[in-house]
């Protein structure tokens, strides 16, 4: 069985002025059916470039420059710009990370909706909102018919993200791609949509990359992670093995520094340093600089190393106690 | 939306009421008419009585309160000059301007919208960079300039169109328009195209700069994520959105325009009340002038009223309330 997304050595370029940088660095993940894949890295990590870039919504100055993204089979880098087009909302959707900036505010929420459906499905405007009303009740919206004469002011930022995410499950997506999707939203919402978006994925069978920089969020929601720094995925496993058996440092250190999975009253540890620059990434690793294990082996490319299914990208990683 | 209305109109007249009073004051500053109408040559007592007969022997106070009387009366008072009533002399020039300035700023909103547009949906195409150059020249370079080119163009070198004045009138509904025979739309055009350069430059930067910023957008990224073709994101999404600034600047122009064609009326000898205004000041004809610009200031009020109407309609986020 193929499965519903497989990126393969996506590499993603912006050029800036004097010298290109390399946003996506050679990454390549697979989802099947029904999977849920968290996408998870600090801000700057590359974990958005490379959901735009599995959209092919990529904008000069920056460039896909090599790869291939299959969905369903089809590589999207292989078609057209307006075949592209047909599969974006279709067979692949995105909900991005703010629900007051997403929605266009002066159209109705119905309106909005059912143009989404009639680019891709020839019908009626009134049959286009009953499919509209249809994916607001799908995703849990009381008295969706009323929502739909709304305007997007008139709800509150967990309706319209519920709103967001009907929109990219009205033409079953083979894969939908969640951009920071509850980060805005309070915590109780967060949780009622995490439940919800679970649920989806098991009833509707799409595949749905999480991207974040919560390990919290992931942790309950993921059934598989991709852990992003600089570019690089620099760890891949199964949600319980990155989550109990990390073995790349900085994911080590990512699991360390989540306060609630920490001892309450004692000093919450940090990784020290930040984030580097795209455009002065340090030699070899480049987490080196940040790592408490670095050696002097480090300075040069780091090979992946793969132990039961769980990859990491480190010239030292941890060992399973 | 009633208190909306009833709010915005008792505004009005408190506009109507301050503009008046600063017109008349500044009018009664400027001079004298009687010495600028009057033969040097006459006796006082032919002066007296013609002082007396237009009551500027009155104080001020008192001449001003006879006026306003008079303008609740529905009487506007009489031209000096022409000797008519200011309403019917007003009411003989309008039709002339109406036509010329709906001429012109249908030809800038139908090119200057489309080419801004364009000029945002591709900031970096030669063809942007053509239509941002010449917008620059639209509304720099002075307009009674381009007006005299236009007529060595294309009246004195090539013969086409005529060099000035309005056309053969016909009937058209109720009243006479030159915009119903080709002779008049012949005389028309020119200057219709003359006044509508600056306002086609301006709508191009404003259309132009709505739109990129618009690109840029969430919701624009959005609307691509499901696969919309750019034309039905341009025309479906963004336009509505930027139109609030374009729509302010094109009912603020449409007022400047009706009052003040002066210059291109002028240049093209267009019968419009530009040129009555123009006239009257340097005649010192007190009653138009004081008239005129009280006109003036109800047409913006009403402009700016509809252009908030209009708001309202567009952006579901603005409310209309009663008062301010």
């Amino acid at each position: 069985m193929t499965a519903a997304l497989d990126v393969q050595g996506l590499t993603t370029r912006f050029a800036t002025r004097g010298d290109a940088v390399t946003a996506v660095n050679n990454v390549s993940f697979s989802v099947g059916k029904g999977r849920i894949l968290g996408l998870v890295g600090e801000s700057g990590s590359g974990k958005s470039v490379t959901g735009f870039s599995i959209m092919g919504l990529i904008d000069t100055p920056g460039e896909v420059s090599s790869g291939k993204v299959l969905i369903d089979g089809i590589d999207m880098r292989t078609l057209s710009p307006d075949d592209m087009r047909k599969m974006r909302g279709n067979k692949v959707a995105m909900v991005f990370q703010d629900p007051m900036m997403t929605l266009n505010p002066v159209l109705r929420v119905g309106d909005q909706m059912a143009m989404a459906v009639r680019v891709h499905r020839k019908m009626s405007k009134s049959a286009a909102w009953e499919e509209a009303r249809k994916a607001l009740d799908t995703v849990g919206i009381p008295s969706p018919a009323e929502r739909l004469l709304a305007y997007p002011h008139q709800l509150s930022g967990g309706m319209r993200q519920r709103v967001a995410i009907a929109m990219a499950l009205l033409h079953n997506p083979a894969v939908i791609i969640a951009d920071e999707a509850t980060t805005a939203l309070d915590v109780s919402i967060q949780g009622q949509i995490l439940a919800e978006v679970r649920d989806l994925a098991d009833r509707t069978d799409a595949a749905i990359v999480w991207i974040t920089h919560d390990l919290g969020v992931v942790s309950s929601l993921a059934d598989d992670i991709c852990v992003m720094y600089a570019g690089q995925i620099v760890e891949r496993g199964t949600a319980q093995q990155v989550i109990e058996h990390p073995r790349h440092p900085y994911t080590k250190g990512l699991l360390d520094s989540i306060p609630a999975l920490h001892e309450p009253g004692t000093h919450l540890p940090q990784i020290p340093g930040s984030t580097p620059q795209l455009s002065r990434l340090p030699q070899g690793c480049p987490f080196r600089p940040r790592c408490p294990r670095a050696t002097d082996i480090c300075t040069t490319v780091p090979p992946a190393d793969t132990k039961d299914d769980q990859t990491v990208l480190c010239h030292h990683p941890l060992e399973r106690t | 939306m009633f208190g909306y209305l009833v709010g915005r109109l008792s505004q009005a007249v408190v506009v109507v009421f301050a503009m008046s009073v600063i017109v008349f004051v500044g009018v009664y500053a400027i001079g004298n008419p009687i010495d600028v109408m009057i033969d040097p040559g006459a006796t006082q007592e032919i002066r007296d009585n013609l002082i007396r007969q237009y009551g500027f022997d009155q104080p001020l106070w008192r001449q001003y309160f006879t006026f306003v009387g008079n303008v609740l009366h529905g009487d506007l008072g009489r031209s000096m000059v022409y000797n008519i009533s200011v309403t019917s002399l007003v009411f003989s020039r309008l039709p002339a301007t109406l036509e010329l300035v709906l001429v012109s700023v249908t030809l800038a909103a139908c090119i200057g919208i489309p080419a801004g547009l364009y000029a945002g949906y591709r900031p970096d195409s030669i063809g942007a960079k053509v239509i941002m150059a010449l917008s620059v020249l639209g509304f720099s370079v002075p307009t009674f300039w381009i007006g005299m080119l236009l007529i060595m163009a294309f009246a004195v070198e090539l013969g086409w169109l005529p060099s000035g004045g309005r056309g053969e009138v016909a009937e058209f509904l109720w009243f006479k328009t030159s915009l119903a025979t080709s002779n008049g739309w012949s005389h028309v055009i020119m200057p219709a195209i003359n006044l509508s350069l600056f306002k086609m430059g301006l709508l191009i930067r404003l259309t132009r700069a709505g739109m990129v910023e618009a690109m840029g957008a969430e919701y624009v990224r959005f609307a691509r994520a499901q696969g919309l073709p750019d034309r039905q994101i341009v025309f479906s999404h963004i336009l509505r959105n930027i139109s609030i600034p374009v729509i302010t600047v094109f009912g603020l122009e449409l007022g400047s325009t009706l009052a003040f064609a002066v210059v291109t009326e002028t240049v093209f000898n267009w019968p419009g009340v530009g040129k009555l205004i123009i006239d009257s000041i340097l005649q010192l004809d007190r009653p138009v002038m004081v008239s005129y610009l009280v006109m003036v200031v109800i047409l913006f009020v009403l402009i700016n009223l509809i252009v908030d109407l209009i708001y309202a309609r567009l952006d579901p986020r603005v409310r209309l309330k009663g008062g301010s």
